[in-house]
């Protein structure tokens, strides 16, 4: 290999949708300026790779790996270690790596349900009522697939994570800017953030990008957004009784949703300094309430039928408790 | 384990009330189990709901909230606050499996000493009653694998 090779780039999916990959590839011509600076080592998604050509790679040869999924089983845990042996800069890339998203809310089931709902649930013609199972024996010999863990586990969780990506998926504007400023890195005309820093997304909340006005006004109900005939297009939707994830959540997305006449649903994440994503939630909800009665409190949180399920839609495995306890209790 | 099942309780505090019940029931030499660890907080208002989580998370079996009584607080109405975010918590813990009764939220006045005292001994005797939560950790080892531990360490006294 001669010296003046590009720098190596990989991006590996784990427990995921596969949008995140969509969302790297839809940054448009940007593309040509990552397969100018970057040769691409490892990337299952676009192009065929074996594991071991990854592991017979040097130690650190890979620049820049963007890993996107949650740690749902062994073999997800596996490659994570292997890349970030492998990887200078491993990022955790998309609102799965960050803080599990949309399957860690397996976090609040126990494997036996999962199985149950995937294998003998009427979405799944199984008459036989197969399973799969780690160990298999053939008259060829053992075959394994990957154990399952028991609760999906956020990137961080089991490696040492250098930047994170939030978004569900990273909006491609801000991917985009990304690439440049390890583009530029590497030309020596940038320097990277400190270790640890949230890239590609703003500090603040989505309220402040969010251009609906806030009156401080409070509320007497909790509307669900699909049953109602009218909406306000000019005020902030809690303030409408609508359950909007907005007060929490890291801005970066431009607030597509608000403006769109949707609530926040919460997929960058918490913002900077929210130890506990659904906690500020709980607080910035409680905030809007228009009473001091306990009856009538409980009547206006009926208004939100799955509080939990509201709070940590996207960050669950991220969260202080990580899963419900029926994950693990046995 | 569960005859020998000490719980551990977080309680948060009130500077102007609740804390000053709990010092009356000292000077007054009022008994009550040592199971609830007193955290002071200015206000029951101050109290953030990731603190409870914590709790929670790192190895309490009960959390009690203590506050002035309505219409009492040193900051107007922030024990009404308080009130809000206990009520939607619970809901919230309850989806998460943790059952109602190792949260609670009590009203006290400094006067109040020995009803605290008492609100302590009977949520203790209902955490005893409820069993250890004892919810798990995760631990980093060196080789691959990320354990799910569902003990805490025993800490000695």
């Amino acid at each position: 290999m001669s010296t003046n090779a590009k720098p190596k780039f990989a991006m590996y999916w784990a427990a995921s949708c596969g949008g995140c990959e969509i969302a790297v590839l839809n940054i448009g011509e940007k593309i040509l300026d990552v397969d100018a600076n970057f040769e691409v080592a490892f990337w299952p998604v676009a192009m065929d790779a074996k594991y071991k050509d990854v592991e017979a790679m040097p130690d650190k040869s890979i620049l820049l790996t963007l890993f996107n999924g949650g740690m749902r089983n062994k073999e997800n845990e596996e490659i994570a270690h292997l890349l970030r042996r492998k990887s200078q800069i491993l990022v955790a890339f998309g609102s799965c790596a960050t803080e599990g998203c949309i399957p860690g809310l397996a976090n609040f089931s126990n494997l036996d349900d999962i199985f149950k709902a995937a294998y003998d649930s009427v979405s799944t013609v199984n008459p036989d009522h197969i399973r799969p199972v780690p160990n298999f024996e053939m008259p060829e010999g053992v075959i394994h697939i990957p154990e399952m863990n028991p609760i999906l586990k956020t990137l961080d969780q089991v490696v040492d994570v250098d930047y994170y990506m939030p978004g569900c998926p990273p909006e491609s504007h801000q991917i985009a800017a990304v690439i440049d400023l390890v583009i530029q890195v590497i030309h020596g005309e940038a320097t990277l953030p400190p270790k640890g820093a949230t890239i590609g997304a703003g500090i603040s909340t989505v309220c402040d990008d969010c251009p609906r006005t806030r009156n401080v006004k409070t509320i007497k109900e909790f509307k669900r957004i699909q049953l109602m005939s009218q909406i306000d297009d000019k005020l902030c939707l809690l303030e409408q009784g609508i359950p909007c994830n907005g007060p929490a959540t890291r801005q970066g997305c431009g607030a597509l949703c608000p403006q769109a006449g949707a609530q926040c649903i919460g997929c960058y994440g918490p913002a900077e300094g929210v130890v506990d994503y659904g906690s500020r939630l709980i607080a910035a909800f409680a905030s809007v309430i228009d009473s001091n009665d306990p009856d009538e409190i409980d009547r206006i949180l009926d208004g939100i039928p799955d509080p939990a399920g509201q709070f940590y839609r996207f960050s669950l495995a991220g969260s202080l408790l990580r899963s419900g306890k029926t994950a693990w209790d046995k | 384990m569960a005859e020998n099942f000490e719980p551990v309780i977080i309680g948060f505090t009130c500077n102007w009330c609740s804390y000053r019940a709990a010092d009356l029931a000292g000077t007054a030499r009022v008994k009550y189990p040592p199971n609830i660890r007193l955290i002071r907080m200015m206000c029951s208002g101050r109290l953030d709901p990731a603190f409870v989580m914590k709790a929670f998370a790192n190895g309490a079996d009960g959390v009690m909230i203590t506050g002035c009584h309505p219409g009492e607080c040193h900051y107007l109405e922030q024990n009404y606050k308080a009130l809000r975010r206990y009520l939607l918590l619970r809901r919230t813990l309850a989806q998460m499996g943790i059952e109602p009764g190792r949260m609670k939220l009590v009203w006290a006045s400094a006067a109040e000493g020995v009803r605290l005292a008492d609100e302590i001994t009977k949520m203790v005797e209902e955490v005893r009653e409820l069993g250890p939560l004892h919810w798990p950790t995760l631990k980093s080892g060196n080789g691959h694998l990320v354990a799910l531990e569902s003990k805490p360490e025993e800490v000695k006294a």
